[in-house]
């Protein structure tokens, strides 16, 4: 392809373009991945120091190299055992759910190719903590004795199956033919999540004191129960889903530009879409059988992250993880410290970041999705 | 000796309604084949049953003799490659990035510097290489067809390793081009035409047709209803009879491809040429 073959008069570019741009991209994404890696320590130092005791970063790194060096002692003092037994199962809790929110978060945009696609935004979450919910209710009331035994099995796979019922029914009535209507897709979510909340004050009708506390919690989103046996059962299930997104990022590039032409370029397209909502189930009805519903997670972080990195899904997976734990414990590090002893849920929180932050979404609409 | 792609007998209907009513066709290697029509006559769903984006209700396309929907998607895509209509993006890739799509998939084992190569190739032949910085959607509608060209170009590149007996696809290639970037795609198609791909293309410019096609497809009411080469096919009947226009036909001495005028077009001097239908087939 020589530019004599090209007509007289057809101006041929060299296009040495491609081959910077490409190289541009490359150390922006190593710069973002550097700062949000940085960023993910700083704040995992200061979030193990923050709360109603307040523990200085120097202390925590020799508590935390007390541990690794084997020294039981460390058990016996009080920071140690604030860190050990209530802040770090906390911290892994937060990251995993973090990771977790930002990745289904970007996964479901891309799978929707629609940049307000959000498991708490459109009805996901509440799909699942309403599953996870009549767990407790009718699981303590009709088979107390199973249940009992299992909670922690029970509640991540009830919430699992909610969140990929709640995907499904959106996928199914926001899209026709290969495309979604972005406002379509908002109000089914609208409706998804009426209908949870009806579920819901349902379920707290006929729940009794404990059950409704616990509800509450689910509604609300907070890190506060966390524990290494939480940690231990969602750990599997966040890292299965981190395990997937690579194979699935090259599809999900490819459906940017619409079904057909995945197809074309030689995607599996219905499985590629199959397989993205069964990992944003997994990790939605992980994240939300630890933590309740936390929203704005999967908006803001992935798309904070195509402003600078632009929309490949290879770089922009693993750094939503990043990033969107780092946001996760940040924000708690902030909820538990900003009205202590005391502390806010952590969902309130995200909200109150989140929700200003889809209002400018929304006035800016044109340069970022076409509506 | 199999057709590189042959359609037997295609059919696809929505409610009772044929768009595509027994479409038979043979395509061989090197072979520039240009489909015209009027408006609705079944044009773009014919290329896509032959593309495999949609089965067809009767009939069979086959490529080097394998029905295309039992081959999957993986080696379809290194045999042939499908520049569509007008593609939206939904998110903000630059044009290199929306190039590079087309290699990802079939070109994901080639080396990293063939990789780079392909798409710059590509970006050079549709006349895209200063633009590779640039986001698609801030694009104008004839630099976003190009960039869809330099994509279906790359991945065709790619696929040549797998394959040497390749089809590509274009549907209204040239719709929002100027005339230099017109010619320009047109003479990149031969191009590959003449590297041996069988290259089919849809196009409303009946000049332009006539100019590069080796063979022209009339499609009128879903049916096929002439294929030869243009100076056999573009007659002053079958366009009156199609097209409802009845201008006279010239022929240049030099290139012997027939043209039409359309400042001879007056209104309401359309001819009836019965039997065109009949005719062509």
């Amino acid at each position: 392809m020589t530019s004599d073959a090209l007509p007289a008069g057809a101006h041929l570019h060299h296009s040495d373009g491609a081959a910077t741009f490409f190289a541009q991209r490359r150390r922006r994404v190593r710069i973002v991945a550097v700062v949000s890696i940085g960023l993910l320590i700083a704040l995992a130092v200061v979030s193990l120091g923050a709360g109603a005791i307040s523990i200085p970063p120097r202390r925590v790194l020799d508590v935390l190299i007390a541990y690794m060096s084997g020294d039981a002692g460390v058990w016996s003092t009080r920071d140690g055992l604030v860190i050990m037994s209530i802040r770090l199962p906390r911290l892994f809790l937060g990251m995993m759910i973090g990771a977790a929110l930002a990745v289904a978060g970007a996964l479901m945009q891309g799978l929707f190719r629609n940049p307000l696609a959000d498991p708490g935004l459109v009805g996901v979450s509440s799909g699942a903590a309403l599953a996870a919910g009549a767990t407790i209710v009718l699981g303590d009331r009709y088979a107390a004795a199973t249940i009992g035994k299992l909670p922690f099995l029970i509640l991540p796979l009830g919430a699992f199956f909610g969140a990929l019922i709640a995907t499904l029914v959106l996928y199914l009535i926001a899209t026709r033919e290969g495309r979604t209507s972005i406002a379509t897709m908002l109000l089914a979510g609208v409706a998804l999540a009426a209908l949870a909340g009806a579920c819901m004050g349902m379920l707290s009708f006929m729940s009794d004191d404990r059950q409704l506390r616990d509800l509450t919690f689910w509604t609300l989103g907070s890190l506060g129960g966390a524990s290494w046996t939480k940690v231990a059962t969602i750990a599997p299930l966040v890292l299965a889903m981190l395990a997937a997104t690579p194979l699935l990022a090259r599809g999900l590039n490819a459906l940017l530009l619409g079904e057909a032409e995945a197809f074309h370029l030689g995607l599996p397209v219905q499985r590629i879409k199959a397989a993205a909502i069964l990992v944003t189930a997994v990790g939605v009805g992980a994240a939300v059988a630890a933590a309740g519903v936390i929203g704005f997670v999967g908006i803001v972080i992935p798309h904070i992250l195509r402003l600078i990195i632009g929309p490949d899904h290879r770089a922009l997976l693993p750094l939503s993880a990043i990033l969107g734990a780092a946001l996760l414990i940040g924000a708690d590090s902030l909820a538990r410290t900003i009205v202590a002893p005391a502390e806010l849920p952590i969902g309130i929180l995200t909200a109150a970041i989140g929700a200003p932050f889809f209002m400018w979404l929304l006035l800016r609409r044109d340069r970022v999705f076409e509506a | 000796m199999t057709s590189l792609l042959h359609a037997d007998g295609l059919t696809f209907r929505v409610r009772e309604r044929a768009l595509v009513e027994a479409a038979s066709l043979a395509v061989e290697p090197g072979e520039l084949i240009v489909i015209v029509g009027p408006n609705g006559a079944g044009k773009t769903t014919l290329l896509k049953l032959l593309t495999g984006e949609i089965r067809p209700d009767g009939g069979v396309a086959r490529l080097d003799g394998v029905d295309i929907h039992a081959m999957p998607a993986w080696s379809l895509a290194a045999r042939r490659a499908v520049m569509a209509q007008a593609a939206r993006l939904a998110f903000p890739f630059t044009l290199a990035e929306v190039v590079r799509l087309g290699i990802d998939s079939v070109g994901r084992l080639l080396p990293p510097a063939r990789r780079r190569a392909i798409v710059e190739e590509a970006l050079a032949a549709a006349d895209v290489g200063a633009l590779a910085g640039r986001l698609y959607q801030t694009l104008s509608g004839g630099e976003q067809q190009r960039a869809q060209f330099a994509r279906a170009l790359a991945q065709l590149e790619a696929g040549r390793t797998t394959s040497q007996r390749q089809v590509l696809f274009l549907d209204e290639p040239v719709a929002s081009l100027d005339l230099n970037h017109q010619l320009a795609l047109m003479q990149a198609a031969a191009r590959e035409a003449a590297r041996g791909a069988a290259v089919i293309a849809v196009l409303h410019d009946l000049n332009l047709a006539a100019t590069f096609a080796h063979r022209l497809v009339v499609m009128s009411s879903a049916r096929l209803v002439a294929d030869g080469p243009p100076r056999s096919v573009l007659t002053r009947a079958l366009v009156s009879g199609i097209f409802k226009v009845d201008l006279p036909l010239s022929e240049p001495p030099s290139s012997g491809a027939p043209y039409i005028l359309p400042q001879n077009y007056a209104p309401g001097r359309v001819g009836a040429a019965p039997g065109i239908a009949a005719s062509g087939r």
